[in-house]
């Protein structure tokens, strides 16, 4: 259990790892996720359950190098095994034919909305898929979105690959054309959430966002997660990680997120040095 | 020794560290009997042929018995004697209120002080662990029966030692990656090194108890699923572990915890030795700790020893009311901790990234008892004022965590979530399922909670028999 099976840049900081954990690969859903720990000095992070594969009884994950404990993830390889991990975690997707459904992922969020995007195609839903990254060479998961969709567009922030600009333009456009769009899942970096929801609000489609604040136990015990969710606190872990995106207090959000800004960046330094010799 | 004579030495103190050395670590603050200081309070014992303090005792410990091993100075036969009934007395010696059970029924507390047993307990059962004899008692043979144990905390811990006791193969599920429950997640190191905890679960184990962490049932496994692998009993100590907040304007700004947070980070997650270890928590300079129970103490304790200068206890009633044990409180104050009684926060204010910086308070009056038959505080209007602080705790309690319940049908729970469970057995309205601790009675204590368990033992073992 939790070795490492199978491991791969997807770009240059993300990676993806097939992760032996058979209890959790026969049970998850999409949206759900798990927590795991590098170490047992280590922190325990919530990262999205990508796939799963039943019959080798694993789990994929997608991650950024982001701060230290991902950055001794990528360290390990194919064959170690991860000290600790706790899931499936959090509910479900609610997955039902809804319509016609647009996913849209930016960056590594790609890897969160990818599950929901394959889950909505097999529940009939017609999906069309957006996914952008600041650069070609960082945008991840092309063609496995473009298989889990019925149609699939690309954005790039620099133009070197696809729609030059922004995810929320290429929807804005997609709505403007006339799309009767049923239901929207948007996850990535908070801006980009939060401007989709922008978007979908004056046209009344629901928007489905995944969060990710901080978490320590994942479980509901410790409120860590907390989020405003229509002026009401919600768990993120079991409450969410979904929620109506146009409900949701993103500037808060965004606060939370930055509270350890100055401990992790010391964290990782000193991993850097300790990488370095 | 005559009567008389034994009246005449007084309860024996436990030395302790310095408040103004301690509050800068986390070791240990009571320093434990000598063996000196052991056989002269055990000498006080009047070894009464009916002795109350047993009926005071939640796990029955043959008090009088294990304080005779230590007059003879056989420690270790003391320390199998009180394990006899109790798996955990390393942890019981330290965190019990013995004020309120086996010592308030001590005959010589009536005239004078009551023999300090608790800390009888604990120096049996320290002299036992470093002298690294710690044996395993004769198991009986194996009956076959498996039994499901959810949640390594007190319950779930005393429960799988008295039914591996019994020869039935258990099994403990446990959600967080360590064993322990709230003694590794909540209780600080300075009150119960987490060494102890380490070494009272591994005793466990060592007698054949096995352990899979990282299994939150109702989540990685449901209750059904572990009746369908073929265990047949099945006993939940979960615990009451959702923080509960208060919900006024400001709460969620950063640099503001839940206790639970606030701790498990501390404590189980070892943040007061960041970077070292990887996850990290806020050290406020000026912060308050809303609540006036042993989690509020505890958490007011762990800021100080953080590097705080200003450690506030907002209290909302008086130190008359405060839940916490007076030991706490006492050490509390020793330290430096400051107390703001008839006192509660009605907002936050926050600084321009988010943070804490400000929490307006009200003062409070004491009016007519309510429910729980103290004093209901009533607010004082136009009193508020703001207190600077960086970092605010809520430890005003906590609440069911519905994970469980709400995965398995048939299971009832009461208006406010908790298990329903005879207090007697321990049996739920689920065939083949018990409960204890706080999931049933709301949050208490660690032996009340290990008092449950022992009943759910007893009637688990004859279920299975019976079957």
């Amino acid at each position: 259990m939790n070795e490492i099976l199978d491991k791969s840049y997807l770009s240059e900081q993300v990676i993806s790892m097939v992760v032996s954990a058979p209890e959790i690969a026969a049970r998850r859903k999409a949206g759900q996720f798990i927590v795991l720990m590098t170490a047992e000095n280590g922190e325990r992070i919530p990262l999205t359950i990508a796939d799963e594969n039943k019959e080798r009884g694993a789990i994929t994950i997608i991650f950024q190098i982001v701060g230290k404990t991902t950055a001794c993830l990528a360290g390990m390889n194919v064959g170690e095994r991860i000290y600790s991990i706790l899931g499936p975690l959090g509910s479900p997707t609610e997955i039902e034919n809804f319509g016609l459904t647009v996913c849209v992922g930016g960056g590594v969020g790609i890897g969160v909305v990818y599950p929901i995007a394959k889950a909505l195609k097999e529940a009939g839903n017609r999906v069309i898929s957006i996914i952008g990254a600041r650069s070609k060479n960082i945008l991840i998961l092309e063609e496995e979105m473009r298989e889990a969709s019925d149609e699939l567009l690309v954005a790039t922030d620099d133009g070197s690959y696809g729609f030059h600009g922004f995810v929320s333009e290429v929807l804005q456009k997609l709505i403007d054309s006339g799309t009767r769009i049923d239901r929207v899942f948007a996850v990535g970096p908070v801006p980009m959430m939060r401007v989709i929801c922008d978007v979908t609000r004056p046209h009344k489609i629901k928007t489905i966002v995944s969060l990710n604040p901080i978490m320590v136990d994942a479980t509901g015990m410790c409120g860590a997660c907390r989020v405003a969710v229509g002026g009401k606190t919600k768990f993120a872990c079991v409450d969410g990680p979904e929620f109506d995106g146009h409900e949701v207090d993103f500037r808060l959000l965004a606060t939370r997120l930055r509270m350890y800004e100055a401990e992790e960046k010391k964290a990782m330094e000193a991993h850097r040095c300790h990488c370095h010799g | 020794m005559d009567e008389k004579k034994k009246e005449k030495v007084p309860r024996q103190k436990m030395p302790e560290q310095e408040p103004q050395m301690r509050a800068k670590n986390f070791d240990e603050v009571p320093l434990g009997y000598t063996e000196e200081l052991a056989l002269l309070e055990a000498g006080r014992c009047l070894h009464c042929k009916k002795p109350f303090c047993v009926d005071g005792c939640p796990v029955d410990i043959d008090i009088p018995g294990f304080i005779k091993h230590i007059l003879e100075k056989d420690y270790i036969a003391a320390a199998r004697k009180i394990k006899e009934t109790n798996s955990l007395p390393a942890v019981c010696g330290r965190v019990c209120p013995q004020e309120e059970q086996c010592e308030i029924k001590c005959v010589l507390g009536k005239k004078g002080e009551p023999v300090a047993i608790g800390r009888l307990e604990r120096f049996v059962a320290d002299y036992e662990r470093t002298a690294g004899i710690v044996a395993i008692p004769d198991l009986p043979k194996p009956t076959g029966k498996k039994v499901a144990v959810v949640g390594a905390g007190p319950a779930g811990l005393t429960i799988a030692g008295d039914l591996v006791r019994r020869g039935h193969d258990v099994t403990i599920f446990e959600g967080l990656h360590k064993s322990g429950g709230v003694l590794i997640y909540g209780i600080p190191e300075f009150r119960l090194p987490k060494g102890i905890v380490d070494a009272e679960v591994e005793y466990l184990i060592r007698m054949g108890v096995r352990i899979e962490t990282n299994m939150i049932i109702g989540r990685s496994k449901t209750i059904d699923e572990l009746f369908a692998e073929g265990y047949h009993a099945i006993f939940l100590g979960v615990g009451a572990g959702a923080p509960v907040f208060m919900n006024i304007p400001g709460e969620n700004l950063s640099g503001i915890y839940s206790a639970n947070e606030y701790l498990t980070r501390s404590n189980l997650m070892k943040a007061y030795l960041f970077p070292e270890f990887d996850t990290p928590v806020a050290r406020g300079r000026n912060v308050a700790v809303i609540g006036g129970g042993n989690v509020a103490m505890d958490s007011a304790r762990t800021a100080l020893r953080m590097g705080a200068e200003n450690v506030y206890i907002v209290y909302r009633r008086t130190e008359v009311e405060m839940p916490a044990r007076i030991e706490e409180v006492h050490h509390a104050k020793e330290e430096g901790i400051q107390f703001k009684l008839l006192t509660a926060p009605v907002e936050y204010i926050g600084d321009d990234n988010g943070w804490v910086k400000g929490m307006k308070c009200i003062q409070m009056e004491l009016g007519e008892p309510d429910d729980s038959g103290r004093r209901r505080p009533v607010p004082i209007k136009g009193s508020e004022y703001l207190i600077d602080i960086d970092m605010a705790v809520v430890a005003i309690g906590t609440m069911a965590n519905p994970i469980v319940p709400a995965t398995t049908p048939g299971l009832t729970t009461n208006r406010w979530g908790y298990i329903v469970a005879d207090e007697e057995t321990g049996k739920t309205s689920r065939e083949g399922v018990w409960a204890g601790g706080d999931i049933v009675t709301g949050s208490a204590t660690v032996i009340l909670a290990m008092g449950a368990a022992k009943k759910s033992a007893r009637s688990i073992h004859e279920y299975l028999m019976s079957k």
